[in-house]
């Protein structure tokens, strides 16, 4: 490498430096849920891997799952799925040359941050309602 | 200044990949396909919550439910693999550390896949 590769050059500012806005955090939110349910996967290896298996190796699934600790899982990975999912309808609007002037990201950004909210929301009322909660 | 590439760029004489627009046409594509796949999956789980193992298998062992189930893993998989592929290219920059961490990706993608894909198979054929 010659001198003028390595020698230090300016860094742009980075996150801590810029006040936080609602772009810049489903930016991020969306690599993070993007992880999150790549790791997550393994989970439904499991599970599907548990069914095929036979009654003891489900019945261990059911006992995590039904577990508070389960459930917070399946509850974060339910908002993760939603989020990322409204996430990526966001760069379909955007893959279409539209709505990247401020108005419409400042919209488009707070529909999909409260939408995947709602959506999970809904998804574990239905959820314990099939259980027979109420 | 004809050239713009920098020196290092140019000492290395690495050009394109020669893959195109492939990763970006398929990243879409996948996306597109796991919208109604994971709707689809969440439904499902929602309405066997209750479900006992009897009535899950039975559901499972379907076949018209078993492709959607294979469909969704098969689409889910490479969007995810595309993704952190990503992810790893954006923040890892030793090249050894780079290198294995895109090899343990492959593993792990395609780990995942083979599994849920022998599961699905196992409950619809028996």
């Amino acid at each position: 490498m010659t001198d003028q590769t390595t020698r230090a050059r300016p860094l742009s500012p980075h996150i801590q430096i810029y006040r936080w806005t609602l772009t810049m955090m489903l930016s991020i939110l969306h690599r993070a849920t993007g992880v999150a349910l790549y790791a997550g996967t393994v989970l439904l290896a499991w599970w599907l891997l548990a069914a095929a298996t036979g009654p003891e190796a489900y019945a261990q699934v059911k006992t995590v799952s039904s577990a508070w600790y389960g459930r917070l899982v399946l509850f974060g990975y339910s908002w993760a799925l939603f989020h990322h999912m409204f996430g990526g309808l966001r760069h379909f609007i955007w893959d279409t040359g539209r709505g990247f002037d401020l108005k419409h990201v400042e919209i488009i950004a707070r529909l999909t941050s409260l939408l995947p909210l709602i959506l999970t929301a809904s998804v574990w009322v239905a959820a314990y309602a099939y259980l027979g909660a109420f | 200044m004809s050239d713009m590439r920098t020196p290092l760029s140019r000492v290395r004489g690495l050009g394109s990949a020669k893959k195109g627009t492939e990763h970006f046409f398929m990243q879409r594509v996948t996306a597109l396909a796991n919208i109604p796949l994971t709707l689809f999956l969440v439904g499902a789980l929602v309405v066997h919550a209750g479900s006992d193992y009897a009535t899950m298998t039975a559901f499972l062992g379907n076949p018209f439910i078993g492709l959607i189930m294979l469909l969704l893993i098969v689409s889910a998989v490479y969007h995810m693999r595309l993704g952190l592929q990503v992810v790893i290219e954006d923040y890892i920059h030793g090249e050894a550390s780079k290198l294995l961490a895109l090899i343990a990706n492959q593993f792990f993608a395609f780990t995942i896949c083979v599994a849920c894909i022998l599961a699905v198979l196992k409950l619809v054929i028996g």
